[in-house]
Protein backbone atom coordinates (compact mmCIF):
# COMPACT_ATOMS: atom_id res chain seq x y z
CA UNK A 1 0.00 0.00 0.00
CA UNK A 2 1.13 3.41 -0.60
CA UNK A 3 1.41 5.64 1.86
CA UNK A 4 -1.01 8.28 1.95
CA UNK A 5 0.09 12.31 2.10
CA UNK A 6 -2.25 14.10 4.59
CA UNK A 7 -1.78 18.00 4.67
CA UNK A 8 -3.44 20.15 7.05
CA UNK A 9 -3.31 23.82 6.56
CA UNK A 10 -4.23 25.32 10.13
CA UNK A 11 -1.81 24.71 13.36
CA UNK A 12 -4.52 26.10 15.50
CA UNK A 13 -6.51 24.09 17.42
CA UNK A 14 -9.01 22.26 14.85
CA UNK A 15 -5.37 21.63 13.00
CA UNK A 16 -3.29 20.46 15.77
CA UNK A 17 -6.06 17.97 17.32
CA UNK A 18 -6.71 16.34 14.02
CA UNK A 19 -2.84 16.23 12.77
CA UNK A 20 -2.04 14.73 16.28
CA UNK A 21 -5.54 12.14 16.26
CA UNK A 22 -4.28 10.87 12.72
CA UNK A 23 -0.92 10.16 13.85
CA UNK A 24 -2.04 8.24 16.65
CA UNK A 25 -4.78 6.19 14.56
CA UNK A 26 -2.05 5.21 11.43
CA UNK A 27 1.11 3.88 11.15
CA UNK A 28 3.99 6.03 9.07
CA UNK A 29 3.53 3.47 6.16
CA UNK A 30 0.15 4.66 6.10
CA UNK A 31 0.60 7.92 5.91
CA UNK A 32 2.65 11.07 6.36
CA UNK A 33 0.94 14.17 8.20
CA UNK A 34 2.00 17.49 7.67
CA UNK A 35 0.89 20.65 9.41
CA UNK A 36 1.70 23.92 7.64
CA UNK A 37 1.31 26.71 10.20
CA UNK A 38 1.75 30.46 9.75
CA UNK A 39 3.28 31.63 13.06
CA UNK A 40 4.66 27.98 14.67
CA UNK A 41 3.06 29.29 17.92
CA UNK A 42 -0.20 27.64 19.31
CA UNK A 43 -2.60 30.43 20.67
CA UNK A 44 -4.95 29.61 23.29
CA UNK A 45 -7.54 32.02 23.26
CA UNK A 46 -10.28 31.26 25.68
CA UNK A 47 -7.13 32.34 27.62
CA UNK A 48 -6.92 36.05 25.92
CA UNK A 49 -10.27 37.19 28.14
CA UNK A 50 -8.09 36.54 31.28
CA UNK A 51 -4.92 38.06 29.96
CA UNK A 52 -6.71 40.69 29.53
CA UNK A 53 -8.71 41.52 33.42
CA UNK A 54 -4.94 40.63 34.50
CA UNK A 55 -5.51 36.97 35.81
CA UNK A 56 -3.32 35.27 33.13
CA UNK A 57 0.09 35.40 32.41
CA UNK A 58 0.11 35.48 28.54
CA UNK A 59 2.96 33.09 28.53
CA UNK A 60 0.89 30.39 29.68
CA UNK A 61 -1.42 30.84 27.06
CA UNK A 62 1.02 30.80 23.34
CA UNK A 63 3.31 27.91 23.02
CA UNK A 64 5.89 26.18 20.35
CA UNK A 65 3.39 23.95 18.10
CA UNK A 66 6.37 21.87 17.39
CA UNK A 67 6.11 20.83 21.28
CA UNK A 68 2.20 20.20 21.04
CA UNK A 69 2.16 18.27 17.87
CA UNK A 70 2.83 14.27 17.97
CA UNK A 71 6.56 13.51 16.66
CA UNK A 72 5.16 11.61 13.91
CA UNK A 73 3.33 15.20 12.38
CA UNK A 74 5.87 17.20 10.50
CA UNK A 75 5.64 20.80 11.15
CA UNK A 76 6.38 23.45 8.36
CA UNK A 77 6.49 27.13 9.71
CA UNK A 78 5.40 29.17 6.38
CA UNK A 79 2.36 30.63 5.02
CA UNK A 80 0.25 28.59 2.18
CA UNK A 81 -0.27 30.58 -0.27
CA UNK A 82 -2.31 29.13 -2.68
CA UNK A 83 -4.63 25.46 -2.83
CA UNK A 84 -4.48 24.28 -6.19
CA UNK A 85 -7.68 21.13 -5.97
CA UNK A 86 -6.94 20.62 -9.75
CA UNK A 87 -3.27 19.70 -9.13
CA UNK A 88 -4.09 18.59 -5.06
CA UNK A 89 -0.98 20.55 -4.39
CA UNK A 90 -0.55 23.09 -1.62
CA UNK A 91 1.96 26.39 -2.46
CA UNK A 92 3.94 27.70 0.30
CA UNK A 93 5.83 31.47 0.56
CA UNK A 94 9.07 29.55 -0.12
CA UNK A 95 7.70 28.41 -3.05
CA UNK A 96 7.93 24.92 -2.01
CA UNK A 97 4.84 23.03 -3.08
CA UNK A 98 3.40 19.82 -1.14
CA UNK A 99 1.44 17.30 -2.81
CA UNK A 100 -1.67 16.15 -0.72
CA UNK A 101 -3.87 12.70 -1.01
CA UNK A 102 -5.91 14.04 1.80
CA UNK A 103 -6.12 18.00 2.72
CA UNK A 104 -7.76 19.55 5.83
CA UNK A 105 -8.65 23.14 5.86
CA UNK A 106 -8.04 24.66 8.83
CA UNK A 107 -7.04 28.20 8.43
CA UNK A 108 -9.26 29.63 11.13
CA UNK A 109 -10.64 33.38 11.28
CA UNK A 110 -9.04 36.57 10.00
CA UNK A 111 -9.49 39.86 11.76
CA UNK A 112 -10.30 42.27 9.47
CA UNK A 113 -10.55 45.87 11.58
CA UNK A 114 -10.29 47.62 8.06
CA UNK A 115 -13.52 46.87 7.50
CA UNK A 116 -14.92 49.46 9.68
CA UNK A 117 -14.65 52.68 9.46
CA UNK A 118 -12.68 54.25 12.06
CA UNK A 119 -12.73 51.15 14.17
CA UNK A 120 -8.66 50.31 14.03
CA UNK A 121 -8.10 53.91 15.35
CA UNK A 122 -10.60 54.46 18.05
CA UNK A 123 -11.61 50.33 19.37
CA UNK A 124 -9.37 47.86 21.59
CA UNK A 125 -10.79 44.17 21.39
CA UNK A 126 -8.99 41.29 23.05
CA UNK A 127 -8.70 38.68 20.20
CA UNK A 128 -4.54 38.63 19.64
CA UNK A 129 -2.05 38.60 23.00
CA UNK A 130 -1.14 42.40 21.57
CA UNK A 131 -4.58 43.58 21.75
CA UNK A 132 -5.27 42.09 24.73
CA UNK A 133 -2.64 43.45 27.04
CA UNK A 134 -3.16 46.82 25.46
CA UNK A 135 -6.81 46.86 26.69
CA UNK A 136 -5.36 45.66 30.09
CA UNK A 137 -3.22 48.74 29.81
CA UNK A 138 -6.23 51.57 29.14
CA UNK A 139 -8.36 49.39 31.71
CA UNK A 140 -5.82 49.74 34.36
CA UNK A 141 -5.86 53.16 33.76
CA UNK A 142 -9.62 53.42 33.20
CA UNK A 143 -11.24 54.76 36.78
CA UNK A 144 -14.42 57.03 35.45
CA UNK A 145 -16.38 57.59 32.25
CA UNK A 146 -18.62 55.15 30.02
CA UNK A 147 -16.82 51.98 28.14
CA UNK A 148 -18.82 50.65 25.32
CA UNK A 149 -18.22 47.29 24.32
CA UNK A 150 -19.85 45.20 21.12
CA UNK A 151 -18.75 43.40 18.09
CA UNK A 152 -17.64 45.73 14.66
CA UNK A 153 -19.24 42.75 12.71
CA UNK A 154 -20.75 38.71 12.25
CA UNK A 155 -19.85 36.19 12.42
CA UNK A 156 -17.14 35.65 15.39
CA UNK A 157 -15.25 33.54 17.32
CA UNK A 158 -17.15 32.76 20.49
CA UNK A 159 -20.35 34.44 20.15
CA UNK A 160 -20.64 34.85 23.97
CA UNK A 161 -17.62 36.66 24.61
CA UNK A 162 -18.78 40.15 24.56
CA UNK A 163 -21.29 39.58 26.83
CA UNK A 164 -18.62 37.38 28.92
CA UNK A 165 -16.19 40.31 28.89
CA UNK A 166 -19.25 43.11 30.00
CA UNK A 167 -19.58 40.97 33.55
CA UNK A 168 -15.96 39.89 34.11
CA UNK A 169 -15.27 43.48 33.42
CA UNK A 170 -18.21 44.25 35.82
CA UNK A 171 -16.93 42.14 38.69
CA UNK A 172 -13.61 42.82 38.45
CA UNK A 173 -14.67 47.09 38.58
CA UNK A 174 -16.15 46.53 41.85
CA UNK A 175 -13.46 44.61 43.50
CA UNK A 176 -11.36 47.41 42.49
CA UNK A 177 -13.88 49.70 43.91
CA UNK A 178 -14.81 51.85 40.92
CA UNK A 179 -17.85 50.17 39.65
CA UNK A 180 -20.00 53.47 40.23
CA UNK A 181 -17.87 55.88 38.20
CA UNK A 182 -17.74 53.48 35.30
CA UNK A 183 -20.75 52.51 33.30
CA UNK A 184 -20.86 49.80 31.04
CA UNK A 185 -22.82 49.87 28.45
CA UNK A 186 -23.14 46.67 25.90
CA UNK A 187 -24.20 47.03 22.67
CA UNK A 188 -26.19 43.79 20.93
CA UNK A 189 -26.47 42.34 17.46
CA UNK A 190 -29.39 40.79 18.16
CA UNK A 191 -33.20 41.45 20.03
CA UNK A 192 -31.36 40.29 23.57
CA UNK A 193 -28.12 40.53 25.41
CA UNK A 194 -27.01 36.60 24.60
CA UNK A 195 -27.16 34.88 21.71
CA UNK A 196 -29.14 32.03 22.73
CA UNK A 197 -32.44 32.73 23.55
CA UNK A 198 -33.31 30.15 26.16
CA UNK A 199 -30.41 31.29 28.07
CA UNK A 200 -30.90 35.12 27.59
CA UNK A 201 -32.76 35.42 30.73
CA UNK A 202 -30.07 34.30 32.51
CA UNK A 203 -27.45 36.21 31.20
CA UNK A 204 -30.20 39.41 31.24
CA UNK A 205 -30.73 38.97 34.92
CA UNK A 206 -27.38 39.24 35.69
CA UNK A 207 -27.08 42.63 33.41
CA UNK A 208 -30.30 44.03 34.84
CA UNK A 209 -28.83 43.20 39.21
CA UNK A 210 -25.01 44.78 38.37
CA UNK A 211 -26.38 47.23 36.28
CA UNK A 212 -24.64 46.62 32.73
CA UNK A 213 -26.65 49.27 30.23
CA UNK A 214 -27.21 47.31 26.91
CA UNK A 215 -28.51 48.39 23.47
CA UNK A 216 -29.91 45.16 21.18
CA UNK A 217 -30.55 45.61 17.50
CA UNK A 218 -26.80 47.32 17.12
CA UNK A 219 -24.89 45.89 14.48
CA UNK A 220 -21.83 48.46 14.15
CA UNK A 221 -21.60 50.30 11.14
CA UNK A 222 -18.46 52.72 11.41
CA UNK A 223 -16.83 54.48 14.50
CA UNK A 224 -16.01 58.50 14.55
CA UNK A 225 -12.56 58.50 16.91
CA UNK A 226 -12.89 62.18 16.99
CA UNK A 227 -16.80 62.44 18.28
CA UNK A 228 -15.90 59.33 20.51
CA UNK A 229 -19.30 57.96 18.82
CA UNK A 230 -20.07 54.55 17.35
CA UNK A 231 -23.27 54.65 15.08
CA UNK A 232 -25.26 51.14 13.50
CA UNK A 233 -26.94 50.06 10.56
CA UNK A 234 -29.97 50.42 12.35
CA UNK A 235 -29.73 54.09 12.96
CA UNK A 236 -28.92 54.38 16.00
CA UNK A 237 -25.14 56.55 17.66
CA UNK A 238 -23.86 55.80 20.69
CA UNK A 239 -20.74 57.45 22.79
CA UNK A 240 -18.00 56.38 24.58
CA UNK A 241 -15.09 57.34 26.92
CA UNK A 242 -13.52 53.61 25.88
CA UNK A 243 -14.67 51.41 23.40
CA UNK A 244 -14.08 47.39 23.38
CA UNK A 245 -15.61 46.36 19.46
CA UNK A 246 -14.65 42.82 18.31
CA UNK A 247 -13.12 43.22 14.86
CA UNK A 248 -15.34 41.93 11.75
CA UNK A 249 -13.92 38.02 10.48
CA UNK A 250 -13.34 36.82 7.70
CA UNK A 251 -11.79 33.36 6.36
CA UNK A 252 -8.41 32.98 5.14
CA UNK A 253 -6.62 34.58 2.79
CA UNK A 254 -5.29 31.55 1.33
CA UNK A 255 -8.95 30.28 1.29
CA UNK A 256 -9.83 33.41 -0.56
CA UNK A 257 -6.95 33.47 -2.95
CA UNK A 258 -7.70 29.68 -4.02
CA UNK A 259 -11.36 30.61 -4.76
CA UNK A 260 -12.27 28.55 -2.28
CA UNK A 261 -14.25 30.48 -0.04
CA UNK A 262 -17.95 32.36 0.46
CA UNK A 263 -18.15 36.43 0.19
CA UNK A 264 -16.93 36.27 3.77
CA UNK A 265 -14.02 33.65 2.66
CA UNK A 266 -15.63 31.14 4.64
CA UNK A 267 -15.38 27.67 3.27
CA UNK A 268 -18.50 26.10 2.41
CA UNK A 269 -18.79 22.48 4.15
CA UNK A 270 -21.11 20.07 4.38
CA UNK A 271 -22.44 20.19 8.07
CA UNK A 272 -22.24 16.28 8.43
CA UNK A 273 -18.94 14.98 6.71
CA UNK A 274 -17.22 17.88 7.10
CA UNK A 275 -16.06 17.94 3.51
CA UNK A 276 -15.44 20.80 1.40
CA UNK A 277 -18.47 21.04 -0.97
CA UNK A 278 -17.69 19.46 -4.31
CA UNK A 279 -14.96 17.59 -2.65
CA UNK A 280 -14.23 14.36 -1.47
CA UNK A 281 -10.37 14.30 -0.17
CA UNK A 282 -10.68 18.28 1.15
CA UNK A 283 -12.54 18.38 4.73
CA UNK A 284 -12.69 21.85 6.30
CA UNK A 285 -12.88 22.20 9.88
CA UNK A 286 -12.80 25.10 12.94
CA UNK A 287 -13.50 28.53 12.42
CA UNK A 288 -12.60 28.61 8.70
CA UNK A 289 -15.87 26.66 7.82
CA UNK A 290 -19.54 28.05 6.76
CA UNK A 291 -21.12 26.57 8.95
CA UNK A 292 -24.06 28.89 11.03
CA UNK A 293 -22.32 26.98 14.27
CA UNK A 294 -19.99 29.02 16.66
CA UNK A 295 -17.02 29.53 15.81
CA UNK A 296 -14.67 28.00 19.17
CA UNK A 297 -12.12 25.54 19.66
CA UNK A 298 -15.00 23.21 21.03
CA UNK A 299 -16.55 23.17 17.61
CA UNK A 300 -13.50 22.13 16.11
CA UNK A 301 -12.31 19.24 18.45
CA UNK A 302 -15.55 17.63 17.76
CA UNK A 303 -15.29 18.41 13.88
CA UNK A 304 -11.09 17.09 14.12
CA UNK A 305 -12.50 13.62 15.82
CA UNK A 306 -15.08 13.11 13.01
CA UNK A 307 -12.56 13.68 10.82
CA UNK A 308 -9.54 11.92 12.05
CA UNK A 309 -11.87 8.51 12.31
CA UNK A 310 -13.47 9.13 8.74
CA UNK A 311 -10.28 9.56 7.12
CA UNK A 312 -8.04 7.16 8.77
CA UNK A 313 -10.79 4.47 8.56
CA UNK A 314 -10.50 5.18 4.64
CA UNK A 315 -6.74 5.26 3.93
CA UNK A 316 -7.23 1.06 6.17
CA UNK A 317 -9.72 0.28 4.29
CA UNK A 318 -12.59 0.56 7.48
CA UNK A 319 -15.93 1.29 6.64
CA UNK A 320 -16.77 4.64 8.49
CA UNK A 321 -19.54 6.96 7.91
CA UNK A 322 -18.51 9.33 11.67
CA UNK A 323 -20.76 12.15 10.99
CA UNK A 324 -20.49 15.33 12.82
CA UNK A 325 -23.72 16.17 15.36
CA UNK A 326 -23.11 20.06 15.55
CA UNK A 327 -21.65 19.38 19.31
CA UNK A 328 -20.61 22.99 21.05
CA UNK A 329 -19.20 22.99 24.71
CA UNK A 330 -18.99 25.78 26.48
CA UNK A 331 -18.63 27.75 29.42
CA UNK A 332 -19.44 31.17 29.70
CA UNK A 333 -16.98 33.33 32.64
CA UNK A 334 -19.40 36.29 34.76
CA UNK A 335 -16.16 36.94 36.99
CA UNK A 336 -16.93 34.79 39.80
CA UNK A 337 -19.07 32.16 38.06
CA UNK A 338 -19.90 30.39 35.27
CA UNK A 339 -22.84 29.26 32.78
CA UNK A 340 -22.26 25.77 31.46
CA UNK A 341 -23.70 24.83 27.55
CA UNK A 342 -23.87 22.07 25.80
CA UNK A 343 -25.68 21.23 22.58
CA UNK A 344 -25.72 19.73 19.52
CA UNK A 345 -28.41 19.88 15.96
CA UNK A 346 -30.66 17.57 17.96
CA UNK A 347 -30.52 18.55 21.56
CA UNK A 348 -30.95 22.92 22.15
CA UNK A 349 -29.12 24.33 24.97
CA UNK A 350 -30.29 23.59 28.49
CA UNK A 351 -30.86 26.69 30.74
CA UNK A 352 -28.60 26.14 33.69
CA UNK A 353 -27.72 28.70 36.69
CA UNK A 354 -23.87 30.22 36.83
CA UNK A 355 -22.36 28.37 39.59
CA UNK A 356 -18.88 28.85 41.13
CA UNK A 357 -17.91 24.93 40.32
CA UNK A 358 -18.51 25.45 36.48
CA UNK A 359 -15.86 28.51 36.75
CA UNK A 360 -13.21 26.27 38.42
CA UNK A 361 -13.82 23.64 35.82
CA UNK A 362 -13.37 26.49 33.13
CA UNK A 363 -10.34 27.18 34.83
CA UNK A 364 -8.75 23.81 35.44
CA UNK A 365 -9.91 23.53 31.69
CA UNK A 366 -7.59 26.16 30.17
CA UNK A 367 -4.82 24.98 32.17
CA UNK A 368 -5.37 21.06 31.14
CA UNK A 369 -5.87 22.00 27.51
CA UNK A 370 -2.12 21.83 26.99
CA UNK A 371 -1.88 18.07 28.07
CA UNK A 372 -5.22 16.73 26.46
CA UNK A 373 -7.21 18.20 23.92
CA UNK A 374 -4.40 19.90 22.20
CA UNK A 375 -2.80 16.33 22.30
CA UNK A 376 -5.52 14.23 21.77
CA UNK A 377 -5.32 12.61 24.87
CA UNK A 378 -8.39 11.12 26.48
CA UNK A 379 -10.62 12.22 23.31
CA UNK B 1 -47.64 34.28 -0.56
CA UNK B 2 -47.88 30.86 -2.09
CA UNK B 3 -45.82 31.16 -4.73
CA UNK B 4 -42.05 31.40 -3.54
CA UNK B 5 -39.57 34.27 -4.30
CA UNK B 6 -35.91 33.13 -5.57
CA UNK B 7 -33.43 33.86 -3.98
CA UNK B 8 -30.06 34.93 -4.66
CA UNK B 9 -28.39 33.07 -1.46
CA UNK B 10 -29.72 30.53 0.71
CA UNK B 11 -28.84 29.65 4.81
CA UNK B 12 -29.18 26.89 6.08
CA UNK B 13 -29.20 27.48 10.01
CA UNK B 14 -31.59 24.67 10.83
CA UNK B 15 -30.93 22.84 14.11
CA UNK B 16 -28.10 25.88 15.22
CA UNK B 17 -28.13 27.78 18.16
CA UNK B 18 -25.56 29.67 18.95
CA UNK B 19 -25.24 31.90 16.99
CA UNK B 20 -28.25 31.25 15.92
CA UNK B 21 -30.50 32.18 12.64
CA UNK B 22 -30.73 35.90 13.13
CA UNK B 23 -27.21 36.51 13.20
CA UNK B 24 -26.37 34.26 9.94
CA UNK B 25 -29.23 36.48 8.36
CA UNK B 26 -27.18 40.16 9.49
CA UNK B 27 -24.03 38.18 8.18
CA UNK B 28 -25.17 37.47 4.61
CA UNK B 29 -27.03 40.94 4.41
CA UNK B 30 -23.75 42.37 5.13
CA UNK B 31 -22.19 40.84 2.62
CA UNK B 32 -25.17 40.85 -0.21
CA UNK B 33 -25.36 43.69 -2.69
CA UNK B 34 -28.07 46.03 -2.69
CA UNK B 35 -31.31 44.21 -4.65
CA UNK B 36 -30.34 40.99 -3.47
CA UNK B 37 -32.60 38.27 -1.75
CA UNK B 38 -31.99 36.40 0.73
CA UNK B 39 -33.64 32.59 2.27
CA UNK B 40 -32.85 31.66 5.59
CA UNK B 41 -34.17 28.23 6.67
CA UNK B 42 -34.86 28.24 10.58
CA UNK B 43 -36.31 25.62 12.46
CA UNK B 44 -36.19 27.85 15.49
CA UNK B 45 -39.62 29.46 15.91
CA UNK B 46 -37.93 32.61 17.59
CA UNK B 47 -36.78 33.28 14.15
CA UNK B 48 -40.41 34.29 13.05
CA UNK B 49 -40.59 37.09 15.65
CA UNK B 50 -37.02 38.41 15.68
CA UNK B 51 -36.33 38.35 11.61
CA UNK B 52 -38.99 40.98 10.82
CA UNK B 53 -37.80 42.66 13.90
CA UNK B 54 -34.78 43.30 12.93
CA UNK B 55 -35.38 43.55 9.12
CA UNK B 56 -37.81 46.35 9.86
CA UNK B 57 -35.86 48.14 12.14
CA UNK B 58 -32.61 47.70 9.86
CA UNK B 59 -34.62 49.49 6.67
CA UNK B 60 -34.88 45.82 4.66
CA UNK B 61 -37.87 44.08 3.13
CA UNK B 62 -39.14 40.92 4.59
CA UNK B 63 -40.31 39.05 1.60
CA UNK B 64 -42.37 36.43 3.27
CA UNK B 65 -42.09 33.47 5.68
CA UNK B 66 -42.85 30.05 4.23
CA UNK B 67 -43.79 27.17 6.41
CA UNK B 68 -42.55 23.91 5.68
CA UNK B 69 -42.22 20.39 7.54
CA UNK B 70 -40.53 21.65 11.02
CA UNK B 71 -38.85 24.86 9.63
CA UNK B 72 -39.61 28.06 7.64
CA UNK B 73 -38.19 30.09 5.53
CA UNK B 74 -37.98 33.27 5.43
CA UNK B 75 -36.98 35.50 2.94
CA UNK B 76 -35.89 39.13 3.01
CA UNK B 77 -34.32 41.58 0.42
CA UNK B 78 -31.21 43.99 1.21
CA UNK B 79 -32.82 47.46 0.83
CA UNK B 80 -30.05 49.92 1.06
Amino acid sequence: MMSKKIVIVGGGPAGTIVANLLAKKLKKEEASITVIDKTGRHVYEPGLLYVTLGDQDPKGIVKDEKDILNKKVKLIVDEATKIDTKKKMVEIRSGDRLDYDYLIIATGARLCPEEVPGLKEAAYHFYTVDEALKLKDALEKFDKGKIVIGVGGVPYKCPPAPAEIACFLDYKLRKRKTRDKVEIHYLSPLPRVFPIESIDPIVNEIFDKEGIKYTTFFNVESVDPERKEVRSLEGETIGYDLLILIPPHRGSKVVEDSGLGDRGGWVPTDRYTLKVKGYDEIYAIGDATDLPISKSGAAAHYEAKVVANNIASEIKGIESQDKYNGKVVCLCDAGNKAIYLNFDYDHPPKPTRPRWVYRLLKLTFNKLYWYTIAKARFL
Amino acid sequence: MSEEPKVDRLIDARNTFCPGPLMELIRAIREAKVGEVIGVLSSDTGSKRDIPLWTSKAGHKLIGIYEKAGYAEIVVQKMK
